[in-house]
């Protein structure tokens, strides 16, 4: 679960598992993290073809620092099985569940994956998973879910099933969602996993997609998941601290830094006891600005 | 792996090979159609040749037609129609992957 | 015989056709002897005639050079019809100078150099078919590649010496004043065609629009004109757009603009009263889009935009964000409409374009261009011209020339399906390395190493990783393997002249 405090993950890109030449380019475009489909995305007809692509890639192409993830078919498919088993031994770092109802679902794949990690004589706990909610029943079991595994890196929500579900459908303003994403995100904080927003699909909505996306980080998301790589810069600005946030956070971080040099457990600002979730948000603080260039090595602010 | 039938793999999109593997009497015939036959052709063949090698495929027709596949995505695409063709797509070689 | 960019000149061919290998991109300040053009003279009240035949009895002869323009793109009547009279009279032993060769044109070529019409071809560019053919040895002698300022130059020296020139207008008058404004089959800007209209010994104006005496603006004018030719059609007005103004939604090429985009604005030429010029092409077209959004934010404005010009930029010029477009070709109706009520919008000539040996050209004024690549090699010398197969398929345009900017950023991916585009040696040089200054490919930038200042102020660009160009040439080959060599025989198919007239490259014949 360290890791999962460390890494960043605004933006989680959804890649065709079919497609070789999205495959092939799915690194160049910054995402956080990269989710390979071999779901809805893929015909059934190609569900083998494309988990022997995604395979294939995975051991040659270079996707830098991307968390890779690869969405399975659900476990109610005959191909959910083989997925698993193929991409444990592809080395992956997250195996997605789609449509997860129950914590049984999760504690099934977790079970999977430990024997795939047998079977190909991986280290165990070497691949890690993630969960997503899609239905009413998924909402309603969400923390369950969320803290079914010690594997699991986080939950998100897929809001075209989960609308169908409600018997509705997306609207621009969201209100259909605003349960959905509340119980989603306070599942993914009680259990201490990240939490991911759904995609947003018009790539014409421009506006609504800043406004969607701004609206998902006040609440408190991790990220989001995308369809296109044009949404990953919009996110990250979304996400990108202000220089006044920098500059408090380098200062805790300074804080911190003479707290420890002096040995002293209590760390202070400006003469005030400085607590842990100013410390936390600090940390995180830095975290984004480096990742947006906004700070030098050292964490100062470089002046535009 | 025995060749039972025909079987096709991969897409003419950009980017992907097409191949399709039937039944030979012996040996592997490729016939390979490609934009950048001049400077890969060759290669695209060796990868063809080797993967149908590991999966034990000793007589096979292949007739690919490619759209600037990289090695990887030949690969993938030569696992997929063997094992369509050899109707072993619900156990795949997991030792050739 | 080695040139400066290490390039292995026949010295057969290099004597035979007395020329000098290349050497450096300084023009210097020599003192040039311009041509004039022979005048047959005229009161002007019968030039028109309605018979393409007769004018070219009265005018050809064989051994001749002959022009035309490539304004009309792939929506070209013109070349074909005046062609066809050509091939058909018998001429022998023609040189055929336009300013490029479109598409629309190979089939015609191919047919007149296999009757003997034509022997010699000196262009900015040929594709397809064409292409193929003079790759394969299907022209005897060697086709003469210039870039738009070089053939400027090349026509004021008299080393292409047009007899006749064949020039499609969209309208003219009786006595042959015509501009590319207004008519059905609208291009907008003469620039290439003026040159041929003020240095060929006889001008002949194509036209499907006879308007009244005097007719204005004339962009070519009376006193260079001998006959006007009444036509059907001179083009398709659907294809004369270049397809350039669609906007892309390609990720990898938006990508690629984007950080162009951030590459200029980072720049210390991006100020007030900047220049740049962009071309056509999808992410050409993204970079003008993501570049008016910088200007608006930092409240700069550009001085001129130049070159072949799009729609994206004369509305640029429309919402004051550029004081002047100077226009040498328009690549989309927009565009050419634009030129018609926009005073702002100057129609230039290829040689105040770039012709190099002048009295200054626009081109040495210009700050930003951006420009493309078939191949870039760890030389930062790039190729237009060749194809990854070793076969003709391109065009120097404007590249040469307005790769002297002072900031030249060539955008191009790291690779095109198998192919990389960033290779060890291109295979063919035409924009000597030394006038390129950054690259920008999906994966990031590479920074000509003589540009220590441009690597100060682009490095630590938020996502946009530095690399140096042997890095992204390792990535790419990484990527696709190493290629098997491209054969050839002995047999030079093309030379490429740089802007200077000296040799900086040729073409061999593909061996299959």
């Amino acid at each position: 679960m360290a890791e999962n405090e460390e890494r960043l993950r605004r933006t989680m890109m959804f890649v065709p598992g079919n497609n070789p030449a999205m495959v092939k380019d799915a690194g160049i475009y910054g995402a956080d993290s990269i989710m390979f489909d071999l779901e809805d995305s893929v015909s059934m007809a190609e569900k083998d073809a494309a988990r022997v692509l995604v395979y294939e890639a995975l051991q040659t192409q270079d996707y830098g620092d991307a968390e890779l993830v690869v969405r399975v078919n659900g476990q109610d498919t005959p191909y959910y099985e083989n997925d698993v088993k193929a991409m444990v031994k592809a080395g992956i770092d997250i195996i997605r569940l789609p449509k997860a109802e129950s914590p049984e679902m999760v504690q099934q794949l977790e079970a999977d994956i430990i024997a795939a990690e047998k079977q190909f004589g991986l280290p165990e706990g070497s691949t890690g998973l993630m969960a997503a909610i899609e239905s009413a029943k998924g909402v309603m079991n969400a923390y369950p879910i969320a803290s079914a595994s010690k594997r699991m890196m986080g939950i998100a929500l897929s809001a075209e099933d989960y609308t169908t579900d409600m018997k509705t459908h997306r609207y621009p303003d969201g209100a259909e969602l605003e349960f959905a994403r509340n119980m989603v995100l306070h599942a993914a904080r009680a259990a201490g996993v990240a939490a991911f927003d759904t995609v947003f699909t018009n790539m014409d909505d421009t506006e609504g997609f800043y406004r969607e996306t701004e609206y998902i980080h006040q609440l408190g998301f991790d990220g989001k998941s995308l369809v296109n790589p044009r949404q990953i810069p919009m996110v990250n600005k979304v996400y990108e601290p202000t220089e006044k946030e920098i500059r408090n956070a380098k200062n805790v971080i300074n804080a911190i830094e003479e707290a420890r040099l002096k040995g002293s457990g209590v760390i202070s600002m400006n003469g005030q006891m400085v607590d842990r979730p100013v410390v936390l948000r600090a940390q995180r603080v830095m975290r984004i600005a480096k990742a947006s260039n906004l700070v030098d090595e050292e964490g100062n602010y470089i002046e535009k | 792996m025995e060749i039972k039938e025909t079987a096709v793999a991969g897409t003419l999109e950009s980017s992907d090979i097409q191949i399709m593997i039937s039944k030979a009497a012996d040996g592997i015939q490729i016939d390979l159609q490609s934009d950048v036959e001049k400077q890969f052709g060759d290669q695209i063949r060796s990868v063809i040749t080797t993967t149908l090698n590991e999966m034990g495929v000793t007589a096979a027709k292949v007739k690919a037609v490619d759209k600037g596949a990289l090695d990887c995505v030949i690969k993938a695409r030569a696992i997929a129609a063997v094992q369509r063709a050899s109707q072993t797509t619900d156990q795949p070689a997991w030792e050739v992957l | 015989m080695k040139n400066s960019v290490d390039r292995d000149l026949p010295e057969d061919v290099m004597k035979d056709l007395n020329y000098q290998p290349f050497e450096s991109t300084e023009i210097g300040h020599p003192e040039i002897q311009r041509v004039a053009p022979k005048v047959h003279v005229s009161t002007g009240d019968d030039k028109v005639v309605t018979s393409i035949k007769a004018v070219v009895k009265d005018t050809l002869k064989d051994g001749m050079t002959i022009s035309f323009h490539h304004h009309f793109r792939n929506g070209d009547f013109v070349f074909n019809e005046v062609m066809r009279e050509i091939i058909d009279a018998g001429y022998k032993d023609l040189t055929l100078a336009p300013s490029s060769l479109t598409g629309v044109m190979n089939d015609m070529v191919i047919e007149a150099i296999k009757a003997g019409t034509i022997t010699h071809i000196t262009s900015s560019g040929m594709r397809g078919s064409l292409g193929d053919f003079v790759s394969h040895g299907g022209l005897k002698n060697p086709v003469i590649f210039r870039s738009h300022g070089n053939r400027a130059r090349a026509i004021e020296h008299g080393d292409i010496k047009i007899d006749v020139a064949f020039l499609g207008v969209p309208n003219a008058d009786a006595l042959g004043n015509a501009n590319g404004m207004a008519g059905d089959a609208v291009f907008g800007s003469l620039g290439y065609a003026l040159m041929d209209a003020q240095y060929a010994d006889k001008v002949v104006l194509l036209t499907d629009n006879i308007v009244k005496y005097p007719n204005t603006p004339a962009s070519i004018k009376q006193t260079q004109v001998d006959y006007v030719v009444r036509v059907d059609k001179v083009g398709d007005p659907d294809k004369i757009g270049s397809g350039a103004t669609r906007f892309t939604k390609d990720p990898k090429e938006l990508k690629i603009a984007s950080t162009v985009n951030d590459v200029i604005v980072n720049s210390p030429y991006f100020k007030d009263g900047f220049s740049f010029q962009t071309g056509s092409g999808g992410a050409a077209l993204a970079v003008t889009r993501y570049l008016r959004q910088a200007m608006i934010d930092n409240k700069i404005k550009a001085s001129f935009a130049l070159g072949g010009i799009t729609k994206p930029t004369t509305d640029l010029l429309a919402e004051g964000l550029v004081d002047k477009v100077m226009d040498v070709q328009d690549f989309d109706k927009g565009a050419a409409d634009s030129m018609h009520t926009n005073a702002n919008q100057q129609e230039i000539d290829a040689s105040w374009y770039a012709d190099p040996d002048n009295k200054g050209a626009m081109v040495d004024q210009l700050d930003v261009v951006i420009l493309s690549a078939l191949e870039i090699d760890t030389k930062f010398n790039v190729n237009v011209m060749s194809g990854s197969d070793g076969v003709i398929r391109g065009a120097i345009g404007g590249h040469q020339d307005a790769a002297t900017a002072k900031l030249t950023i060539i955008s191009a991916p790291l690779v095109r399906g198998r192919i990389a585009t960033i290779v060890p040696d291109v295979t063919t040089v035409v924009t000597p390395g030394d006038s390129v200054d950054v690259l920008v490919t999906e994966y990031g930038i590479a920074i000509n190493p003589k540009r220590q200042d441009l690597v100060k102020s682009l490095s630590n660009l938020p996502g946009v990783p530095v690399y140096t160009i042997d890095e992204l040439q390792q990535l790419a080959e990484k990527k696709v393997g190493k290629p098997k060599p491209l054969e050839f025989t002995d047999r030079t198919v093309a030379m490429i002249e740089y802007r200077d007239g000296s040799i900086i490259d040729t073409i061999k014949e593909v061996k299959d």
